[in-house]
């Protein structure tokens, strides 16, 4: 069959469907990665209340839910993050997984023997590191927003319910794991949305990796002192 | 002696050319003469183009923007691997950017000279003065040549000129060339004007009531065999320097298209002439598939020689200097390094028959840039020339900066070629044939750097404004593959196929190819002598003979069978090989790339003969066992007077 | 089977230790048969042989016992027109950074295994054996990878200075050979590297400017139509690229096209 591809083709084939797909689908997840980029730098932030003690926490908590009230309805600044980060994390889903496919139809027969010389270890698990990521997502909102998977229940204050998780070894252990895997995730991903946004050169491509690397290793730090206390009885 | 080699036919001149005016208004008054197509009819129009190299790739993309139906043919995957694209010097141009005294008259007289006087002055002529328009062309197109800070172009000199005229992108100017002439060519294609026919070889040429009407052509992929029709075809399929079966072309360069047209009444002018190429990595073993070139700019700062003592295999650094013997600056003070090709060929020949040559066998000469380095820093160095030396490095093993590269003469380029009037139109009515195929430009020796000029000449202003003299009379009678013709073409072509199948012997074509090969270079290569050239003659017709008998090739023709388009290709090249060497014996002069053993001076250099050989040896080919038949086209020079060349 | 190679034949050679060596080569008849590897032996292979002239040996063997050549493109074997390519061991033109023909045995070492497979993307069919049709580049061009210059109507050469800057990285784009390795070696069959190339080309002149919104946009949308996987900076090509075409590019493309678009430039189909 493809004989009558190399034979026939004459003329120029002519594009099928929507154009530039591929690359307007990279812009997307660029996009919106950056915006779940930004919400985890805030989100790291206001977890490391915890360090000030349960009330603090709490109240951050309690200020989240009920900022700008009476004038606001209550939950509205939790309502209007939840929906962008909902948005986000669809659109950005959405994006890898049909680009996923788009190489899956691009490469039907695998290599029998294939050596990868450039890819990272965080290239690589770009695509399956996300989805972890996205289950984690799940997870970690009926744990701690909810509490519904938490062993301190749904009626716990946010605080109890963090210190129950972590008191949890295997809770510990999924959290842990899953924000190694985002470290990873970020570091080859804000490199790839530099390039992706037409943002990097010859001279700039060493700085751009440099600082993904610095940059995720601190936030995801950031991030790992909250359970690292816990299980280390500085916070109980 | 010949009469039983060949018989002589009447001569042949060209007729094209308007001599009633000056050299310097021939070109433009041939063009105001010549009568045009008016664009509407163009559509109703159709031109073959076989070949997408320079010639063949600007000739297709030019026409088709003209507004005439052109089918484009080539062999391999795509039009932008032509063999153009290996070129790494330059292209020259009558510019005078440098403002060094160059100019169209001196471009034309260096060529004449440079050819040994063994072209046509109208020709040439004609040459120098499209020589500004390409460079105009190719930058308009993309084309990166080399620049100078202040942001205009760069010039080099190159190759026995003493001006420097040579433009340039990096060591990789046909490349870039090319993929300008490709992306017009691709732009033709998507406008719906070229109809393209990828792996596609040209088997045959059709030929009805004396004018070319088309081709028989193998789809290399499917191997379905097909007749294509046209008012006119164009040749464009380059040189046949693989008949040495080692050279600096491609392993798919081939005769056959020339060829199997030279035997449907194209006649074959001076196919003795072919360029040996003196900087080339010499040979390894006997496996040696193909001989890599390394840019003749490597002259302008490297410095060649050999030790004075024979047999000498210090390592090249031990050497002292006055151990050293640089021949060339010796021998030819005035140019040294840039003598033109035949002669450094030679002389790094001579050399090495003279025992001093290094390397393998050897079979080898120092090209030495420690001086270079020394006097331009290795950064300049490797900005000129970084390219070269990595090739020399990868194939060789060896460090070019620290260890003097070792080089060796190879065969490089064809001078002959088909036949072509000053329209380029060859002895068939409505065949055309351009780029390195045809043998007008450069007579017995082709100056570095004017191929790349020649074949873009050639192909976007010469052909598009000659061809419309003879299309004005198209189109002609549509005819298809029931034309009798036609048919014969086919059945010529499928029979031909059908027995290189069934011989079935035990030899490979690769290995009659080699040792074609070998017979060419041992006995009709740098050096020709009659003894040589007569054991030559009684060679390849027992090789030929041994081919059509036992050569194996596997598989059918249905089908993707690189053997079979490889024992096609040879077959060609034993029967032109034989025709070479009928060629080089007649001519009993040197000149140029032609050196015979019985014609040199005291010193040992070319010793032309004006008063018996001031012609083209046009060739006409006859059924098997007939001799062939000599057709003379006499070359007059009114405005470069025939001299000895000295470069001393 | 086992093999020797011709050196013999006319005696004259000037070998090293010849290497034996096992091959596992991609068979595949045509497009419309499944292919396997098939396992072969080659002997007393000189270091100094490209790895085509290894494959030439293999090939005169396999003939003279009447068994089926392998098919592999190739014709300049001087690394200039990008008509050789395979996998070697998993990479793309094998252990160097360079064209397989380009590629020497002093490359591997005696009883070494290679596994030779050709490329593999659905952009690129399979002719035979190691052999694939790569026209889908072609049509990529065809779709703007040009800048239109009719014959004859060039102004002169100097009117227009290009800031030698800008020309020699032109060039270095320029340099590219079309081979794709660079499909051959991307996770995603990408041809994002090979196109990228072509735009910076053209981008960087100041000849190239009227038609690079729609150049860049057309190319794009070409290289999706023909089936090539999206490029997800991964640089597994620029790796495996002969002629070094850098990330670089990729970058500059992107930046071209987000420019066109937001313009409002669309491809037209
Ligand atoms: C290594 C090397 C370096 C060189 N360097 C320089 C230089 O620096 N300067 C310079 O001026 N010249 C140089 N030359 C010479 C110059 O490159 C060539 O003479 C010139 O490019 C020939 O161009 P062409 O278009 O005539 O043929 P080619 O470029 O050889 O094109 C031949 C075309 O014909 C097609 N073809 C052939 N046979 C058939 C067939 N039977 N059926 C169908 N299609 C067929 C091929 O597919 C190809 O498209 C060099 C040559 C070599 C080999
Ligand atoms: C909150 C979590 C996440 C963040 C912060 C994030 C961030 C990013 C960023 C910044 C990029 C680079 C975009 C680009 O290259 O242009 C990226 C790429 C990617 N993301 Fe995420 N992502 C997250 C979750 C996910 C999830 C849930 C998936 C699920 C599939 C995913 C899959 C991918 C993939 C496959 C890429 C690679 C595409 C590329 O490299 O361009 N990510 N991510
Ligand atoms: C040690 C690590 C983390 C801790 C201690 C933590 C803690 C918390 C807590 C306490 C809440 C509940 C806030 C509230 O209900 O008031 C919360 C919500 C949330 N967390 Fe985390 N988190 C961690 C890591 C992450 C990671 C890695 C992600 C994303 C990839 C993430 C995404 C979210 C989201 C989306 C919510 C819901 C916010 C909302 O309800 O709008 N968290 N987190
Ligand atoms: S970009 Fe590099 S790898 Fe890709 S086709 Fe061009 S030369 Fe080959
Ligand atoms: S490897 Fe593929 S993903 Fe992009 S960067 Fe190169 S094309
Ligand atoms: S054969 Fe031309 S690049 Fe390898």
């Amino acid at each position: 069959m493809f004989l009558v591809v190399t034979v026939t083709h004459a003329g120029r084939r002519s594009p099928k469907v929507a154009k530039t797909v591929s690359v307007f689908k990279k812009v997307v997840m660029a996009v919106s990665g950056i915006i779940m980029l930004l919400f985890l730098i805030a989100h790291m932030i206001g977890n490391l209340h915890v360090f000030q003690g349960a009330e603090s926490f709490n109240d951050y908590s309690e200020w989240l839910r009920s900022f700008g009230e009476p004038a606001l309805p209550p939950r509205t600044l939790l309502t209007v993050i939840e929906i962008v980060l909902v948005v986000s994390v669809v659109a950005h889903m959405w994006a890898a997984i049909t680009l996923w496919r788009q190489a899956k139809r691009a490469r039907p027969e695998a290599y029998v023997t294939k050596k990868p010389v450039a890819q990272t270890y965080a290239s690589r698990t770009m695509r399956w590191g996300g989805l972890i990521i996205a289950g984690f997502i799940v997870y970690h909102i009926l744990d701690l927003t909810f509490g519904a998977a938490n062993p301190a229940g749904t009626d716990s204050t946010p605080y109890d319910r963090l210190v129950a998780s972590f008191q949890n070894p295997i809770a510990t252990t999924v959290y842990v794991v899953t924000l190694l895997l985002l470290g990873m995730h970020l570091r080859h991903g804000i490199w790839s949305a530099t390039q992706t946004l037409g943002q990097s050169n010859r001279r700039r491509e060493r700085t751009v990796n440099a600082g993904a690397t610095g940059f995720a290793v601190l936030l995801i730090a950031g991030y790992l002192v909250v359970p690292a206390a816990v299980v280390l009885g500085l916070v109980d | 002696m010949a009469l039983e080699l060949f018989n002589v036919g009447e001569p042949i001149a060209d007729t094209k050319a308007p001599m009633d005016v000056p050299i310097e208004e021939r070109w433009s008054t041939r063009r105001f003469r010549g009568r045009l197509v008016n664009p509407a009819n163009r559509r109703k129009m159709t031109v073959i183009v076989v070949g997408t190299g320079l010639a063949g790739g600007s000739a297709a993309a030019t026409l088709g923007e003209a507004g005439y139906k052109v089918k484009s043919f080539w062999y391999q995957d795509s039009p932008r691997r032509a063999h153009s694209v290996a070129a790494q010097g330059g292209i020259n141009a009558a510019k005078n950017y440098r403002n060094d005294g160059d100019s169209v008259h001196r471009l034309f007289y260096d060529t004449v000279k440079g050819g040994d006087f063994r072209s046509r002055e109208n020709n040439v002529h004609r040459l120098a003065e499209v020589s500004v328009n390409i460079i105009d062309q190719c930058v308009a197109q993309g084309v990166p040549f080399a620049r100078e800070y202040g942001g205009l172009l760069d010039n080099r000199s190159f190759g026995g000129t003493q001006v420097s005229r040579t433009f340039y992108a990096r060591g990789q100017t046909g490349q870039q060339l090319l993929y300008g002439a490709y992306q017009a060519l691709e732009r033709q294609i998507a406008a719906g004007n070229v109809e393209q026919h990828a792996r596609t070889e040209m088997l045959d040429l059709i030929v009805v009531d004396g004018r070319a009407r088309g081709i028989v052509a193998r789809d290399l992929v499917t191997g379905e065999i097909s007749t294509h029709f046209a008012d006119a075809v164009v040749l464009a399929t380059g040189g046949y320097g693989n008949v040495f079966y080692l050279s600096t072309n491609a392993k798919g360069s081939n005769a056959t298209a020339i060829w199997r047209a030279h035997k449907r009444g194209a006649y074959m002018a001076n196919p003795c002439y072919t360029q040996i190429h003196p900087t080339c990595i010499p040979v390894k073993g006997d496996y040696q598939s193909k001989l890599t070139l390394m840019s003749e700019s490597l002259r302008n700062d490297g410095r060649v020689w050999v030790p004075k003592e024979r047999g000498d295999d210090r390592d090249p650094r031990q050497i002292p200097e006055d151990e050293r013997d640089y021949y060339l600056e010796r021998i030819y003070p005035s140019f040294g390094n840039l003598v033109p090709r035949d002669i450094a060929s030679r002389q790094a020949k001579n050399v090495c028959d003279e025992g001093r040559g290094v390397g393998p066998g050897g079979l080898g000469v120092y090209l030495d840039f420690a001086e270079a380095i020394e006097r331009m820093g290795r950064p300049a160095v490797e900005a000129k020339y970084g390219n070269l030396f990595d090739m020399y490095a990868q194939i060789t093993g060896e460090d070019p900066y620290s260890v003097p590269m070792r080089i060796y003469p190879a065969v490089h380029y064809t001078m002959g070629g088909l036949w072509v009037d000053y329209d380029l139109q060859s002895t068939i009515p409505g065949m055309f044939v351009i780029g390195e195929a045809n043998f007008s430009d450069h007579g017995a020796n082709r100056l570095g750097a004017s191929a790349l000029m020649q074949g873009l000449a050639d192909g976007y202003f010469v052909l598009p404004a000659t061809i419309t003299e003879y299309l004005a009379d198209a189109p002609f009678d549509r005819i298809d593959d029931t034309h009798p013709a036609a048919i014969e073409a086919m059945q010529g072509v499928q029979s031909q196929v059908q027995k290189l199948l069934n011989i079935n012997g035990t030899r490979t074509p690769a290995s009659f190819h080699r040792e074609l090969g070998k017979i060419m270079w041992d006995l009709c290569g740098m050096e020709r002598s009659e003894e040589s050239l007569r054991k030559a003659l009684d060679r390849i017709p027992e090789l030929r003979q041994e081919f059509w008998t036992n050569v194996k090739v596997s598989g059918d023709w249905h089908s993707f069978n690189q053997t079979l388009e490889h024992a096609g290709r040879v077959a060609d090249f034993i029967e032109l090989a034989e025709l070479m060497c009928i060629d080089a014996l007649h001519r009993n002069e040197s000149c140029g790339g032609h050196f015979r053993a019985e014609s040199q001076t005291p010193e040992g250099e070319a010793l032309r003969d004006d008063e018996n050989y001031a012609y083209v040896a046009a060739w006409e080919w006859t059924p098997e066992n007939e001799p062939p038949v000599l057709h003379r086209e006499a070359l007059e020079y009114e405005y470069v007077h025939l001299a000895q060349r000295s470069y001393k | 089977m086992t093999m020797t190679h011709g050196a013999t034949r006319s005696g004259q050679t000037s070998e090293k230790r010849g290497m034996n060596l096992t091959l596992r080569i991609w068979r595949q008849k045509d497009p419309s048969v499944k292919g396997k590897m098939v396992t072969y032996k080659v002997t007393d292979i000189s270091p100094d042989m490209s790895f085509l002239e290894m494959l030439d040996v293999l090939n005169e063997q396999l003939i003279t016992n009447g068994e089926d050549p392998v098919a592999f493109d190739h014709d300049c074997r001087e690394g200039i027109c990008g008509m050789c390519g395979v996998m070697i061991n998993g990479q793309a033109h094998g252990p160097q950074q360079t064209t397989t023909c380009q590629l020497h045995m002093r490359s591997f070492r005696n009883g070494d295994t290679i596994d030779i497979e050709p490329w593999r993307a659905a952009a690129f069919p399979v002719i035979k054996d190691l052999a694939v049709d790569r026209r889908a580049f072609d049509r990529i061009i065809q779709a703007g990878g040009y800048i239109t210059a009719p014959t004859g109507t060039a102004p002169e050469a100097h009117s227009t200075p290009v800031p030698k800057k800008d020309s020699d990285a032109a060039f270095d784009a320029a340099t590219c050979i079309g081979c794709g390795a660079c499909v051959a070696a991307c996770p995603n069959a990408s041809s994002m590297l090979f196109t990228a190339a072509k735009v910076t080309h053209l981008g960087l002149l100041p000849q190239g400017q009227p038609e690079r919104n729609d150049r860049v946009v057309n190319m794009v949308a070409q290289q999706d139509a023909e089936g090539f996987g999206g490029c997800t900076n991964i640089g597994e090509c620029s790796a495996a690229c002969p002629k070094g075409i850098s990330m670089e590019t990729i970058s500059r493309l992107n930046h071209d096209l987000l420019g066109a678009l937001r313009a409002g430039v669309r491809p037209k189909s």
